[in-house]
Formats: C-alpha cells, structure tokens, sequence
C-alpha cells in the first residue's frame, strides 16, 4: 500500500557550496529511502568556469561513475523522469551557498524591536548587514540616498509596522530607498522583501514595485510587538535569495529548472531539516545543527518546535577569513592550537587562505592551523547564535550552553577530519555542550539536502535518518563543573546489553572513553562528585540509556566553560593529550 | 579534474575590456590604435544628492506643493534658485541650497544632484580598439607577456620597468629607492614596512610590482596613489620563478601594471602586459584546462607556497596527506629536483 505519493521514485540532489559542489542518490531499497551513493567535484562558480551547472554536472558524472547509472545525457542535461531502461531519476532538488555574501540593508521602526527581527531574518541567509535604517536615524534623507548608493546592496529587508498599525512613518523610510534604487542601473537595483505592516502592501508596490530588482513580500514577521514570526519571511527570503544569485552566477538558472523550482539555500534548508527534527524528536532538551565550510557557519537548533537559525558568512572558512579577526584575534585562535604556531605565520594563512578557499591543508602544521580556524569560527557562532535561542530553553546553567541532544555536525572542517577523534574534539572546544548528549557527524553533508528533498517527497527525510546514513560519534558526558585539576568529579558504569560493565572515574581536565560500538546500546550510571551536574542536579546521580557510535561513550571532564591553561607549553600538552586520547 | 588556471606567458595575444563604471560617451573609434595615456571614454556623474521636502517647508499637500513647483526634471539650477514659491501675501519661497540638477521632482519633494565630477577612462594599454562597447568603453587587443598576480590596488599605470629585485626572495626596502626611479614602475620582492610604500610614493614612482606583501600594510596599499601588485601572497614569499624570469628579462621595458583587484567570481586579476613586436599574432591564453602530466603548476598551499613544478603524474583515487586528510593529488617534480606530492586542489596551472 503506498505511503507517499510519489513511493518508489528516485531523487537526486546537489549542494553547491563555495569549495565543493556534492550530488548524491536516493532510492527505494527494500521498500525504504535509502542513502545510495554521493559524488563531488570542485564547484564552478568562480573563474574561468563561472558556471555553476558545470560543477554540478561533474559531480553528477561522479555519482554516474560510482552507481554506473545514467543521469545525464550525451548533452550532459539531466535525464527526468527516469527511463524505461533505468537512465535517469524521477526527481531532483539543489541547495545553494556558493557565491560572494549578499549585501543586505535592513529597515525598521524600532532598533530593538522590528530591525533586531530584520537582523535575524537577514541571518538565514549567506549576507551581510551593511546598513540599518530606522526610526531614530539621524542622517537626512539625502545622506540615506548617498549611503546606498555607496553601498550598493544586493537586498534589503524591510520590516515594521504592526498589523493594520500606523504607516507613515514607515513610508517615510521607504522613501529615499525608493530613490535610491531610482538612481542605480537597473541591472544593479536590490531585491526587496516587505515583510512589515501587511496593510501597507498596495503602497509599497507602487512605491517600490518598479525600481526594485525584484519586490517580494512576506506576512509580517512581528504582526504585533510581542510576538515574532520570522519562518513565512525566511521562506520567501530564500526564494528571493536565489533569484539573486540566478543574477550574480551562471548557471543557476539552469539548475532551477531541472529542480522545477526545488532550489534552496543551503542554510534555509538545514533550518527546515531542524524544524522538522525538533518536531518529530524533539525532547525536553533542544537539538542542534552545526555546519562550518568555506562560504560561512550554519547553526541551526530546534526547541519543542521552534526554531533558530543563523548563517554568519562572517565565520566562513573561505575568502572571508581576514574578517575573522574583526570578531577575535591571533591569541584566541592560536589558543586552539597544539602546535607552536606564531601569530604572524597564522595572520599570513588567514590571507592567503581567503586567495584560495578551495585549498586543503597537506601539512600538519597547516591542519593544525586550520583546526584552529575552525575552532573559533564555530566558538564565535554559537555564541552569536545563542542570542537567539528562546530564554526558557532548558539549560543547566544559564552562562552555559542549553541542553541538547543530538548535535548534528557537518560541513567541509568536520566531515574532511581525518578521524572522528578530531571532529569530535573540535566540536567540544567549539561548543562545550553540557550533560549527556548524542553527537552525530553528518559525513555526506546530507543534511540540508534532505531539507529540500522534503519539500518534493516527506517521507525520504525521515526514512534516510533512521537508515544510519549518519555517523554516530558517540554519547557525550559533560559535566558542568570547576575543580581543581585532577580532582575527581565523576564516576561512571557503562553496563552493556549481555550484562557486562566497564567503570570510569573522570578527573577534572581530562578526557576519558569507555567503548560503545556502533547498533549497540547500554545502561550508563552516572555519580557525580561535589557540585558536578550532568542534567540530574548539582551532585545528583542518576541513570540513562546510551547509544554507542564510532567513539563509544565519552566524559568530557574539562569542565565549563572551559577554562584553557593560559601557559602556552602546558596548554599544548594537553590539547595533544587531548587528541591523543580521542584516538589522534 | 578542471585546474584554475594563472596567466604567466612569455607571448600572447591579450584581449582586455576598459568600461567606466557608470554610462558615458565612448571617444575611441573601432579599429582605432591606442597608446595607454589615451582617453577611451568619459563619464560625468554626481557625488552627492540634496532631497528638497518642498511639501514640508511650505507646509502644504503633497498634490498642492507640487502644483507650486518652478523646476522640472532635467533643469540646471543655480544655488539659490526658486524651487517652489508659495502662495499668499508674503508667500515663502523654497531655494536650492546649492547648485545643481534636477533628477526627480514629485510627491512633494525634488532630488537634486550636486557635486558633478568628470571620469575619464584611459585606454591603459598600448593596443588596437576591437570592439565599441555603448556608454561604457572599450575592448582593446595587444600582444606581449602577461604576467598575473594576486593581489592589486586597484590602479593602473604605465612606465618603463626596473629591477631593484636581484633574486626571487630579494626584499624591496626604501633605501632601494631614490629620485632616479621616478616614474618608473619598480620590480620589487618582498614589502615589509610601510617605510617602503611611503618612500615609493615619496619617490613618485608608477607602481610597484612586488611578490610579497605584510598584510598589515594592505590599508595603506590600498590607499597608494600608483598600482601595487602582489605576485605571490601575504607574508614573506618569493616571486614564483616562472613570473620572475619574465619579468627581470623585460626590465628597462615599458609596461602597463593594471593592478585590478582579484575578483575570483569575474576572473579579473591584477596583471603585468609587456608589449611586444610580433610578426604574426600568438594565440589568445587558455581559459580553462584540465590536470595532465607534462604541465607546469604553481604551489597554492604549504609547503613551498609559489614555487613551481612540473606535475608528473595524476595518482589515482585519493591520497594520503601528511595533514591526514585523503584528497586526489598528484607527484609534482620541483625545480629543485625533489618530487612532491600534492593535492590537486592546492595546483594552479601556469600558462
């Protein structure tokens, strides 16, 4: 009996990213989606390709060579629907995040209110803010028209004005905007998206409809000053984003079609797989996406079905890295480090690097460096992030992160690590998550491909999660605690399906593992010492199923937040001890 | 695998687009021989705006103010000039506060543009005008060695070229530089003072060609009056062979430095065009090509950032790296004679 519409027809779907463009197959075995095969190549938005169908067609003919299934034909365009003799795929969907930040300007009534929602819906996709214009601006009318036409922005977001509210004032900012746009080439006018004061839409039209690139509008996203709802504006954003970058890169427009449309940043994408997860799974504890790649950081976390999620280009590992250092500095990434690394060898590799986002580390010392990178990147994210997350989140302490369980991790820094050891790692220096938590690895970026695939077939999403298409690195144990170096503050027993036990006492500073193989489960009793919370109360003991993975299960004694030595040669040791004992 | 590709040849055909960044009036003719100080196109455009709230100042509707206005679009006004008068016995009247044109006039309000500048876009390179593009400029062709690097200023020059850089890793200081290379566009290596760039400028040269740049001195870079082109990177890098054999075999030529900012999404580069005397034109370079044994490829990555190889083989599957990670590569055969193995990711083929 079917249970989907479309049951039985195959999908397949690309990610062009900044570095790496990945397709990969979907179909029906044994009457479930399964996860079939992936295939990559270098993407080809840059010169002196600058088509980005070209990468997505060689990372097609990958998954040709690997599956020995036809996809594309002698023209190389993509076969669809499948044919009578097996060439082809019945469907397929495209994440996007290749292609320079957007330039994006937002507008509102209020700083703290209608522009921080602006900000935070600008933050679903790969752009930067580069203007805020509000209520209390102080420049003339004239200076705004200046401005922009300096700035030259890619999009701007406007919100504002609650329901059926009062609109002048809102007109008033629209106003030299509208000029503005008047004043640039038509080709090089912003997208607009409205998403303020819904009774305001015929007015906006005709002041706006014909100097923007394109006008979208959205249902407000604060329909009255106490409550936001930025989902419906992030869904037409990331319509509107695409159709911006089908301007900016060739071949978009291309992949467009053979989507039918099913064309999604990848961010927006991910946030949707989030939604989804946080409905479905979700517990009293939050779950958690993280991606770091060349074109930004993605986090995207879900809390009994309501959503956050930001992209910060800003923490890109690409071409934007010299801007990292207007968020941190050398010492705070080289903290990271567990080689000696100077901060001059270090400022000269975040230049370089952003020449070349494509390049891998060949050297340890280059690994090393970029692990660093990456460490701080996703650090300065989350913290960003967490800006965001709802106050009532559950949470053992309020400086600390919320609890979440799993954490799903992904992108070019975590699924390239050589062993699960290092992503692992990086993850817990990065994040510091507290309590007991799942951590799984999203080896084929598979993530926001499964967002858009769901938007064409709702059961792939979920038959592909539970098919053990993801890496489970393990069960995470991290207690909130501050000690004294090598004081204890926990004991544990791992008590295994046949009934055997494994026993560990986690001193403070250290790293610890107890084995826990993949499909197997057990029993972990947790005793803490002192104050210690592992999420049953300060000093509480408690019970709790696990689940193993490549790791097994992992106490992460270093407490929180974690509190690095500040004498660079002990700190090194340790980080190396760290490394070591996660399996190098 | 497609390779990118950096331009370092000793003879091609060159074909470069020189467009204003806003509309104009093209003066080169097609077909027409240019020098690089010739003018090619020409643009006027205004710095700023002055929005006028007619509406406001006069206190009235926005239809009855603009029943009042004396000015329409496309007018020239002098500062002072009526905007609108409004009406009554002592009627207020409403003054542009500074010369200007009328852009738009309307709801109330008229925009005006003030502080019009003139652009004028040189041609930048000696060569033969092949095609008029409408308002915006020029594609001009040439012949001689292009040199690409990766970073630029953003400006253009031309001028005879001198080497103050005796070896690829030579560093250019400012007691290399005195009053006799005025004017001249300097091959230097490595830049690691701002001492050096204030002297350039102090010197009055036309550019600098370095391999090398401090990246603390990339703002005041930025703000140097004459091109500045980086070949290599950030840091202290020597200049890759092949751009350094060509360029110090050319010096005492006339150059044009176009230190255009590397936009990885135009393909735009900063460049070295050495014109040269041919008989029959050489071919136009390569856009794309993939990785082949025989080729000659540049180190984008540690170790040996810059240096130049010649790729032997492509390995087959993936690799193990000494970083860990697993990546197709190939075995590159240095100039020093050791062979290397390198992801093909951190490759760019020269030619």
């Amino acid at each position: 009996m079917p249970v989907s519409l479309i049951e039985g027809d195959s999908l397949l779907a690309v990610d062009i990213g900044a570095a790496t463009t990945r397709a990969v197959l979907f179909d029906v075995v044994e009457g479930q989606y399964r996860f079939v095969a992936a295939g990559h190549a270098p993407s080809t938005a840059e010169a002196p390709f600058k088509d980005v169908s070209e990468g997505v067609r060689n990372a097609i003919g990958y998954l040709q060579n690997v599956t020995g299934r036809v996809f594309l034909d002698t023209d190389r365009v993509l076969v669809t629907p499948s044919q009578p003799n097996g060439a082809g795929v019945d469907a397929f969907v495209a994440t996007l995040s290749a292609g320079p930040t957007l330039r994006a300007v937002v507008v509102g009534l209020l700083a703290d209110v209608s522009l921080e929602s602006a900000r935070r819906l600008t933050e679903t996709v790969y752009a930067r803010v580069v203007d805020s214009i509000g209520l209390n601006d102080p420049r003339r009318p004239d200076e705004v028209i200046d401005g922009l036409l300096t700035l030259h922005p890619d999009m701007v977001v406007v919100t504002g004005g609650t329901d059926g509210g009062a609109s002048r004032s809102l007109q008033k900012i629209l106003e030299p905007i509208g000029l503005a746009s008047y004043l640039m080439p038509a080709e090089k006018r912003p997208s607009i998206l409205f998403a303020g004061n819904q009774k305001m839409e015929t007015e906006v039209k005709s002041m706006l409809g014909t100097l923007a690139s394109s006008l979208h509008f959205s249902p407000n996203v604060r329909p009255s000053l106490e409550t936001e709802d930025l989902e419906p504006a992030a869904r037409e954003l990331a319509r509107l984003f695409v159709n911006v970058r089908k301007r900016q890169l060739k071949g978009v427009d291309v992949i467009d079609a053979w989507s039918s449309g099913h064309i999604l940043p990848t961010g927006y994408a991910t946030g949707r797989m989030m939604r989804y997860l946080s409905r479905v799974y979700g517990s009293a504890k939050g779950i958690l996406s993280v991606d770091i790649g060349a074109s930004g950081t993605l986090v995207a976390a879900g809390f009994k079905g309501k959503s956050t999620l930001g992209v910060y280009p800003q923490f890109g590992l690409g071409e934007n890295l010299p801007g990292l250092l207007n968020h941190t500095t050398l010492e705070n990434i080289l903290r990271w480090s567990p080689l000696d690394i100077s901060v001059g060898v270090l400022r000269d590799y975040l230049y370089q690097k952003s020449l070349y986002p494509s390049t891998i580390p060949a050297t340890r010392e280059d690994q090393a460096i970029s692990q660093a990178i990456a460490r701080e990147c996703l650090h300065l994210s989350i913290q960003a992030a967490r800006r965001d997350f709802p106050s009532n989140a559950a949470s053992l302490n309020s400086r600390l992160l919320p609890l979440f369980d799993p954490i799903l991790a992904g992108g070019g820094a975590l699924s390239d690590s050589p062993t699960p050891g290092q992503s692992l790692l990086l993850l817990l220096d990065a994040l510091q998550p507290v309590g007991v938590t799942t951590v799984i690895l999203d080896q084929n970026n598979l993530l926001p491909i499964l967002g858009a695939a769901a938007g064409r077939n709702n059961l792939l999403p979920v038959q592909v999660l539970d098919s053990g298409a993801f890496m489970s690195v393990g069960t995470v144990v991290s207690p909130a605690v501050q000690a004294a170096y090598g004081a204890q503050i926990l004991r544990a027993r791992l008590t295994y399906e046949d009934g055997t036990e494994a026993r560990s006492e986690l001193k403070f500073g250290t790293i610890e593992i107890l084995p826990l193989p993949s499909g197997h489960g057990g029993t972990l009793t947790l005793q803490p010492a002192g104050h210690a919370d592992v999420g049953f109360g300060p000093g509480r003991s408690g019970q709790i199923p696990v689940s193993g993975g490549a790791l097994g299960v992992v106490f992460d004694g270093r407490g929180r937040p974690l509190d690095l030595p500040s004498d660079p040669v002990r700190r090194r040791e340790l980080i190396k001890k760290w490394h070591w004992t996660l399996g190098g | 695998m497609q390779a990118s590709l950096i331009h370092i040849l000793p003879l091609t055909t060159i074909t470069r687009e020189r467009l204003l960044p806003v509309a104009g009036r093209v003066t080169a003719r097609l077909n027409q021989k240019v020098s690089p100080t010739d003018v090619v196109a020409e643009a006027a455009w205004a710095r700023e705006h002055v929005l006028i709230d007619v509406a406001g100042a006069l206190r009235l509707s926005i239809p009855a103010a603009d029943r009042l206005l004396r000015c329409k679009v496309g007018d020239n006004l002098p500062a002072s000039a009526e905007v609108a008068v409004g009406r009554g016995l002592f009627p207020k009247t409403v003054r542009a506060p500074k010369e200007g044109k009328v852009i738009a006039a309307g709801g109330g309000q008229v925009l005006l543009e003030t502080g019009e500048t003139s652009l004028q876009l040189r041609a930048g390179l000696p060569g033969n005008v092949i095609e008029v593009v409408p308002e915006r400029g020029v594609v001009i062709k040439t012949v001689g060695a292009l040199i690409q690097g990766v970073w630029g200023n953003g400006r253009i020059e031309t001028g005879v070229m001198v080497n103050l850089a005796e070896k690829p890793d030579g560093v250019l200081t400012s007691a290399r530089l005195d009053v006799s290379m005025r004017g001249s566009i300097i091959l230097g290596g490595m830049c690691k003072d701002a001492e050096t760039l204030q002297a350039a400028a102090e010197v009055s040269v036309r550019g600098l060609i370095l391999s090398s740049l401090f990246p603390s001195l990339l703002p005041l870079a930025s703000k140097m009056r004459f091109p500045i082109m980086v070949t290599d990177g950030f840091g202290s890098l020597p200049m890759n062979s092949a751009a350094y054999r060509l360029l110090s075999t050319n010096a005492k030529r006339e150059v044009t430095l176009n230190a255009e900012p590397y936009d990885r999404y135009t393909g735009a580069r900063p460049e070295v065009i050495i014109p040269l005397p041919v008989t029959t034109e050489p071919a136009s370079p390569q856009d794309a090509e993939e990785f082949a044994a025989g080729q000659t490829v540049r180190m984008r990555r540690p170790p040996s950032v810059g240096a130049i190889g010649t790729l032997i083989t492509l390995r087959p599957g993936l690799t193990l790296l000494p970083s860990g990670l697993r990546a197709p590569a190939a075995d590159v055969k240095m100039e020093t004679g050791e062979t290397v193995i390198v992801p093909l990711v951190n490759l760019e083929v020269v030619g």
